[in-house]
């Protein structure tokens, strides 16, 4: 029998097309609002650079609650967020203040209870990094061999060990992340919202392709990335949200744009030592400023005071 | 300041970056470790390889980095590759030769907490946590160990294993088939120690100038042993001792440098 030719009369499509749908440009308040749910999984990532301290001060604004908070290295930024009471769970793998001591934010949460309960489900960064690479992956979790021996995978039910199935080995395995919303800054953005991030990287990809919904601050928006070959671009087709916000990550630092400062951080340590001395510095700089411009404007106000 | 004219943390630092052979390629915790490594870069081992658990490969800093992910880091490193990546290609992979650690207690088999002191549901102090050290501790060449000596730091037992030394000591780690040999030395402001050949539990095999046995023992919880043949740790030498108050000194004014 002859075979019947059947001429398409359109060139084959799928019927939903990812690239269609581009991030919007739009403000970190809008973001946060359209995006961000009481109760979501968040992850906020940034090792030590290009943290998305104005996206958090937001979400603190904004007031969300029962937040399970995700990040390798919770930093100010999560100190912050758990002293304002947004936070039910934190997910982490290692907590302190960089080159300065404890995030007393945290521990008090940990310690006391105070301002809430604060459930931890603690790693290390090998594990949860790969728990991101797995959660980009959509794989159910990431293995590594690591763990004999230690006390971690004791207090941590997201950690196992198995057996491999072709040598036999006994491997740790780590339930993958996949947040519902994941937040990070970068340093540029063009006007379709394709974002160009360079320096220390952490897990910031990995965060982002892990995720439901991807919010992205950037020091600007500029009309040609001029990226390189191999850089680190995350296509607009990936987010959700760009929002310009130049100087998101102080008191962190942006490659190529602004150091770290690190007399905050020092500074940070007085403030968080006491519940009392905390809520004022939430409430001054934060919940009764409007964005993160005027948060840096009361902040050097406040300085220029406490300077001796 | 001793009567010698360098402190017990000067010792201790220099003491640990002699360990640090020239070319080997090191994985480097922030705090003292840092500092001996980089001071080892600045004296006897030039081409040592300085991998930070936030990327930087090869890095180079002109001042100690204040965090573990310091721009400086990123613009002096051979290459920055993102953080799984550290710890799948290059530490599991078996590219690291040394593992340089701090930590807030160890046991008499060298191993680690970092997690918490007391109940770890009712925490009575608690730590920053893991961040690299379970997976360096496990898959480095081997580990070098760099905390001051206190009782409350040298404990019989810890509230909790962070990262693992040698366990209940003698071949434990070879019977959990750890890939790497674990530490191989633990440097203190009073003393250097080592694992015993066999038994593993840490010996004191050199006393840094000045320092006695019994200072030792009353910075130890456990019956801490020495060796038949006690080392002293060499002085500074002036190269070492005006190296690193070099870097320290620039460290601090590039650290304070930047306003609010």
């Amino acid at each position: 029998m002859e075979s019947e030719t059947v001429e398409l009369k359109y060139p084959v499509q799928p019927v939903f097309s990812q690239a269609d749908l581009m991030a919007d440009i739009t403000t970190i308040r809008e973001a946060i609002a359209g995006l961000l749910r009481d109760g979501d999984v968040v992850a906020m990532e940034g090792f030590t650079h290009l943290i998305p301290f104005a996206a958090g001060h937001e979400i603190i604004r904004q007031r969300r609650k029962n937040l399970t908070l995700v990040r390798m290295t919770p930093d100010v930024i999560y100190d912050q967020l758990i002293g304002a009471g947004c936070a039910k769970k934190l997910i982490f793998s290692w907590g302190g203040n960089p080159g300065v001591g404890s995030l007393h934010r945290l521990r008090d949460a940990v310690e006391h209870d105070w301002p809430a309960a604060l459930e931890i489900q603690e790693h290390g960064h090998g594990d949860l990094s790969n728990a991101y690479v797995a959660g980009a992956s959509k794989l159910p979790f990431a293995v590594l061999r690591a763990y004999a021996g230690s006390d971690l995978p004791k207090y941590n039910d997201q950690i196992k060990f198995i057996d491999c199935p072709f040598t036999g080995e006994t491997l740790a395995a780590v339930r993958s992340i996949q947040p519902d919303v994941t937040v990070i800054h970068a340093q540029k953005a063009d006007g379709k919202g394709n974002v160009l991030l360079w320096g220390i990287l952490g897990v910031q990809k990995e965060a982002v392709l892990a995720a439901k919904k991807a919010i992205v601050t950037v020091e600007e928006i500029v009309d040609d990335l001029k990226a390189w070959p191999n850089a680190c671009i995350l296509p607009s087709w990936t987010l959700s949200a760009v929002c310009c916000v130049p100087g998101g990550a102080f008191p962190s630092y942006a490659h190529g744009y602004y150091q770290r400062d690190n007399r905050f951080y020092q500074a940070w340590d007085l403030i968080a030592r006491d519940r009392d001395a905390f809520r004022d510095w939430i409430r001054t700089h934060i919940l009764d400023t409007d964005n993160f411009e005027d948060f840096r404007r009361v902040l050097r106000e406040s300085s220029a005071r406490s300077a001796p | 300041m001793t009567p010698a004219g360098y402190s017990t943390i000067e010792i201790m630092t220099i003491a640990a970056a002699r360990l640090l052979k020239n070319g080997a390629v090191c994985f480097v915790g922030i705090g003292l470790p840092s500092t001996a490594a980089n001071l080892a870069r600045l004296t006897h081992a030039p081409d040592i390889v300085l991998i930070y658990e936030s990327g930087p490969i090869g890095a180079k800093p002109p001042v100690l980095p204040l965090s573990i992910g310091d721009g400086n880091l990123a613009e002096t490193a051979d290459t920055v590759v993102s953080t799984p990546e550290i710890f799948r290609y290059w530490l599991q992979g078996g590219r690291v030769d040394v593992g340089f650690l701090g930590a807030a207690q160890i046991d008499r088999f060298a191993n680690i907490n970092t997690t918490v002191i007391g109940d770890y549901k009712k925490p009575g102090t608690r730590l920053p946590g893991a961040g690299g050290a379970p997976e360096i501790a496990s898959c480095a060449g081997e580990v070098v160990l760099v905390l001051k000596q206190a009782a409350r730091a040298f404990v019989k037992k810890l509230d909790f294993v962070t990262s693992v030394g040698h366990l209940d000591g003698g071949d434990a780690r070879g019977r959990l088939r750890l890939p790497g040999k674990g530490p191989v030395a633990v440097v203190t402001d009073l003393c250097l120690m080592e694992p015993h050949p066999v038994t593993k539990e840490l010996t004191v095999t050199q006393l840094h100038p000045g320092v006695d046995r019994e200072q030792v023992r009353k910075a130890t919880e456990w019956n801490i042993s020495f060796a038949a043949e006690l080392k002293k740790t060499a002085a500074p030498t002036e190269t070492e001792l005006a190296t690193l108050r070099d870097l320290e000194r620039r460290s601090k004014e590039a650290h304070g440098s930047t306003a609010s």
